[in-house]
């Protein structure tokens, strides 16, 4: 048992190791120097109250797309559509934000309720067809993804501008900016955002691990039939597994929408945020506290990475390679566990 | 404007956008009969669009008129190299398929933007110079009416795209090796009771999605992007994936679905200029394929049923 514990901590830790090598292997292969490649990126990531401040901002909403993914995970969901929940939780949240003259205190928590209950809405969908119909929630959640993209786009053009391709920026009161985050981090994009993100891990802790009915949730995420026996009804938990899911991931698009943008533009593809939660949910291990750490981490690889083609040379992507590497090898974790138990035993 | 002048623009473009879709829909076909979930073609297109475009830059002096037709050959190659790396998290490994394949579209992209950069100093490939010539099918287009609409004026990739998915058809449905690809797909125990080798079967079924994703992501960066960019491929893969669902992972249903698919892109870029669809928002043709796959997929357009082991892995004598 207590050997299964420290595999926990092991495989993610190994995979990012692992990652990294392999990212080094890369850069050497291209005539980079891996040294200078990841100084700059330990640089543009902590070097300064400035890059601190954006490595935070860059956080928030992957801790809000990782717990989204992770509380899916936990109650037996591939939730692969937070991008979709994220974007249309970004445009309700500006939506709110951009309509209404409300004092602070009212305005910012009804916007972030409205992203949540966007998001919540379209974790609704493939958590209904799951429920009744027994539909795969992946491929329903990818097409949603897309609806998403194409019906938020359509909204900014006629709705929120005219056919233009931005809104307008959300009202003071509605906004996450900080004059004194701002103030302390050089200028920087983060803002408020992060204590909410926090929080929201707090809650998913919380919910998952001391309530009744995260309980419930978990047991129908592990099995459905022994559940049902135990009087549990499966169909809504899975229903409230995705509500609450999309939700998280439509807080994440507040977070964009009220913090670091302010407002809403077309977008051509996809912010990311939503698939590198499926990384932070992975290498967090599906913990509220792990997510925190792992957010961090890829915060700070994303971040980072934009300081490495100017000081070493380096294009940005190298950081994409590794954040896939790194989910191919938490993916094989059955690779790891061999190796680790083959290890194990040439010392016994 | 009459109808027959509304067809003539609407079915040639309808072709013309299929085509990667046809090839990569049917790659996923073979993936998911032999019972391995792709969610990387998406990542196998960007993957084919990249060698493809790269290819023909580099060697468009040396091989002239050729060059496009090599550079699908080699994108079908790499594709299927790359794919590999699927296989064996998925098969070896027994990773989760959905989380591998995941990896493999991140991977896709992350590399071949960092190989770009490094190779051009920019984030995007000049424009190709050799492309394929549009042609005539000789006899075939002097058909009356049929003939203009279906046999004039297109490129050779579409016409191949769509016998391709015959020739699967065949291979799947009544061939020894399509008969043990379904096997292994259904259900992997039998089939390894009576003496298939279901990882080998499995290898070569992703090995088969990766060459022919290639191929789609190269025909669509040949023809129509005519470079590569970060947005070249973007969400083609997960349309192809769809076709492939709404056509009951079925060769000659997802060559449907893809026209399908490809009829409604064709109709949200020259709807525009067609009368009577002048006032539809292209936001509604945009969401048909994805919106009509929910809606197969629930039921309502006929049941789609996945192949039973699909996204399990084979654990030999585990129950």
């Amino acid at each position: 048992m207590k050997s299964n514990r420290l595999q926990q901590f092991l495989i993610p830790l190994l995979a990012v190791l692992l990652g990294m090598l392999v990212g080094s292997i890369v850069m050497l292969a291209s005539g980079y120097n891996p040294i200078a490649g990841f100084g700059a990126l330990v640089y543009g990531a902590f070097g300064d109250p400035y890059y601190i401040g954006e490595t935070i901002r860059q956080t928030t909403p992957y801790i809000l797309t990782g717990l989204a993914v992770a509380f899916a995970f936990r109650t037996g969901l591939f939730n692969i559509g937070v991008e979709g929940q994220l974007i249309v939780g970004w445009l309700a949240a500006v939506w709110v934000g951009v309509s209404f003259d409300l004092p602070k205190i009212i305005h910012l928590p009804l916007a972030i309720l409205a992203a949540a209950l966007a998001g919540a809405l379209w974790g609704l969908i493939p958590g209904v067809l799951k429920a009744y119909l027994k539909v795969h929630e992946v491929i329903i959640t990818i097409m949603m993804n897309y609806i998403a993209l194409h019906v938020t786009n359509a909204i900014i053009r006629s709705v929120l501008s005219d056919e233009g391709f931005k809104s307008k920026p959300v009202k003071e009161s509605a906004s996450l900016h900080s004059d004194f985050l701002d103030a302390i981090t050089y200028h920087s994009t983060m803002h408020y955002g992060i204590l909410i993100a926090i929080a929201a891990a707090f809650v998913m802790w919380f919910l998952l691990e001391r309530t009744t009915k995260g309980f419930e949730l978990r047991a129908v995420g592990f099995n459905q039939h022994a559940s049902q026996y135990a009087g549990m009804n499966v169909r809504t938990n899975i229903i409230l597994a995705m509500v609450i899911s999309g939700a998280f991931a439509g807080v994440a698009g507040a977070m964009e929408g009220l913090g670091t943008f302010g407002n809403i533009s077309t977008k051509a593809g996809f912010t990311g945020l939503g698939f590198d939660g499926i990384a932070v949910a992975l290498i967090g291990g599906n913990n509220a506290f792990g997510i925190l750490l792992s957010a961090l981490l890829f915060g700070a690889l994303k971040v980072g990475a934009l300081e490495m083609p100017s000081s070493a040379g380096v294009p940005t992507e190298l950081v994409d390679i590794i954040i896939a590497l790194i989910i191919f090898f938490v993916a094989s974790s059955y690779m790891i566990r061999w190796l680790l138990s083959r290890w194990q035993k040439g010392a016994e | 404007m009459s109808v027959y002048d509304v067809l003539q623009t609407i079915v040639p473009t309808t072709i013309f956008f299929a085509a990667p879709l046809i090839f990569t829909a049917l790659g996923g076909v073979f993936s998911e009969r032999s019972g391995v979930v792709n969610i990387g073609l998406e990542g196998l297109m960007t993957i084919g669009a990249f060698v493809g475009v790269v290819f023909n830059l580099t060697f468009a002096d040396r091989f002239g008129e050729l060059t496009p037709w090599l550079a699908l050959l080699a994108a079908m190659a790499v594709g299927a190299v790359f794919s590999l790396l699927h296989a064996v998290a998925s098969v070896t490994f027994r990773a989760d398929q959905v989380v591998s394949g995941v990896a493999i579209n991140f991977l896709a992209l992350g590399l071949s933007l960092f190989l770009v950069k490094k190779m051009y100093g920019k984030g995007q490939t000049d424009q190709i110079q050799v492309g394929f010539d549009k042609i005539d099918v000789p006899v075939l287009s002097d058909i009356p009416v049929i003939g203009p609409l279906l046999f004039s004026n297109a490129y050779v990739p579409s016409y191949i795209a769509i016998v391709l998915a015959f020739v699967s058809w065949y291979v799947i449905y009544k061939t020894p090796f399509g008969l043990r690809l379904r096997a292994v797909g259904e259900h992997p125990m039998a089939a390894d009771t009576m003496g298939i080798n279901v990882a080998k079967m499995r290898y070569i079924a992703v090995m088969i999605s990766g060459a022919l994703g290639g191929l789609g992501g190269a025909v669509y960066a040949t023809i129509i992007s005519r470079d590569f960019s970060h947005a070249t491929i973007s969400g083609h893969g997960f349309m192809a994936l769809a076709a492939m669902i709404f056509g009951k992972w079925h060769p000659i249903g997802a060559m449907g679905a893809a026209l399908f698919f490809g009829l409604a892109q064709s109709l949200s870029i020259v709807g525009q200029t067609i009368p009577f669809l002048k006032n539809v928002p292209t936001v509604y043709l945009l969401i048909a394929p994805y919106a009509l796959t929910i809606l197969a997929l629930a039921g309502f357009i006929g049941r789609a049923e996945a192949p039973k082991a699909a996204g399990t892995p084979y654990i030999k004598g585990k129950r």
